[in-house]
């Protein structure tokens, strides 16, 4: 039992975590790097035009993608929230935070690239419909988050309220994502289903796709860089740290 | 699991289920307010306030979009199948605007009843189709229609 848990343990220690997560960085830098590199190219020089929207629906290159990581995110930062209330885990904390910025930038580039994409399209930068309004409150959640720790002087009681907003703000989540099929809105319904075929022709699904893998690890490359920025200042005092800064450590 | 944990545990899944029961049933309560629009069968059903400014959103009926000679005037019919229901808008359509297409209508409602709209918005549907493949379709659909007219000519000489 003990054996079995040692690895997890080493890694959930914030100078463990350091030190393995400095291995991974450039694996997946490298791999956000090409995928991002090679959808983009892709979607926004060799994916053919809609028909009906012409070149404006290569947007979705960027919109979709940093929608679902808007989305993913919130649950990454309210799993890391969870684990901290229940195992009082002071790296589920560090991720908690560092989740919170890096989800609402990409929120802000969702809204943004869609009210973009909407003047053109639909005649309109804005609309108040269930699927924009949603997103606009994911926004104010993530703010909230980054505030609400601000607010508190005491690390301890800022965590927990913290997870305690980031539990509470998943029930937002399913409405952002159901919210084209439960009510009549001006936002389209979702072209990506688990359930069926996407309704989009291959050629321009394909580097969607590399897209979407791209930000994902994107994603996991900016969250572990800033949950390794939160320990550093978190732990300045310790020992390994000094050790780190004055160059007496080998990573 | 250590009892403590456990207690903690079950703390977070009673924060996250009762937030969900309560915003599901405050959004459940306000689900008329969810919809953007109303759809035309509402319309000439009668169920929507009068004399408020009203969004409703349909397909727009095929050849029914006329326009004004020397102005922006429009008018044009939306349908959700089983209402219809006419709309005047003068300005500029946006560009994805078509027969056949879906679009969002806001203004006021007049006597008649028709929408006096005073901003026509398209709705985009969630399928991307490149220009060769819907010319392809519609050469396609041509050229079974002429089959078929073919054959029929042919049978009946």
């Amino acid at each position: 039992m003990a054996r079995k848990w040692q690895w997890f343990h080493r890694l959930g220690s914030p100078p463990g975590f350091y030190r393995a997560s400095g291995y991974w960085l450039p694996w997946l830098a490298v791999a956000a790097a090409l995928l991002l590199g090679v959808g983009l190219v892709w979607g926004l020089v060799y994916a053919p035009p809609d028909a009906r929207q012409g070149n404006s629906f290569r947007i979705i290159y960027i919109h979709v993608p940093v929608s679902f990581l808007a989305l993913a995110g919130y649950y990454v930062m309210a799993a890391a929230g969870a684990v901290h209330l229940i195992w009082r885990m002071k790296l589920a904390d560090m991720v908690m935070t560092a989740a919170a910025p890096l989800g609402a930038a990409l929120t802000f580039l969702a809204l943004w690239s869609g009210a973009v994409w909407g003047k053109p399209t639909w005649g309109t930068y804005w609309v108040w419909d269930a699927r924009i309004t949603s997103m606009l409150v994911l926004l104010f959640l993530y703010l909230g988050m980054v505030a609400l720790r601000l607010g508190f002087s005491n690390r301890e009681a800022a965590g927990r309220a913290c997870a305690v907003l980031a539990l509470v703000g998943t029930v937002n989540i399913p409405i952002i994502y159901k919210s084209v099929d439960w009510w009549y809105s001006l936002h389209q319904p979702a072209t990506i289903r688990l359930t069926a075929a996407p309704s989009m022709h291959p050629d321009m699904f394909k580097p969607l796709l590399v897209m979407i893998v791209g930000f994902y690890v994107f994603y996991a490359l900016v969250l572990i860089l800033n949950t390794r920025a939160e320990i550093l200042a978190r732990e300045r005092r310790t020992g390994w740290v000094r050790d780190l800064a004055a160059g007496r450590n080998q990573r | 699991m250590h009892p403590v944990r456990k207690r903690r545990l079950l703390v977070v899944v009673f924060i996250v289920v009762v937030s969900s029961i309560g915003i599901g049933l405050a959004t459940y309560a306000l689900r008329q307010n969810m919809n953007l629009f109303y759809t035309p069968s509402q319309v000439v059903a009668g169920t929507v306030p009068e004399d408020v400014r009203i969004r409703v959103g349909g397909m727009v009926v095929r050849d029914s979009v006329m326009r004004a000679a020397g102005s922006l005037g429009v008018s044009f019919r939306l349908t959700d199948g089983n209402g219809e229901l006419l709309v005047h808008y003068t300005g500029i359509l946006p560009d994805l605007f078509a027969e056949g297409q879906a679009a969002v209508a806001a203004g006021y409602l007049r006597s008649g009843p028709a929408l006096e709209a005073d901003q026509v918005l398209a709705k985009h549907d969630e399928n991307y189709t490149p220009p060769e493949v819907v010319d392809a379709m519609k050469t396609g659909h041509a050229a079974r229609a002429a089959r078929e007219a073919d054959a029929q000519g042919s049978s009946t000489p």
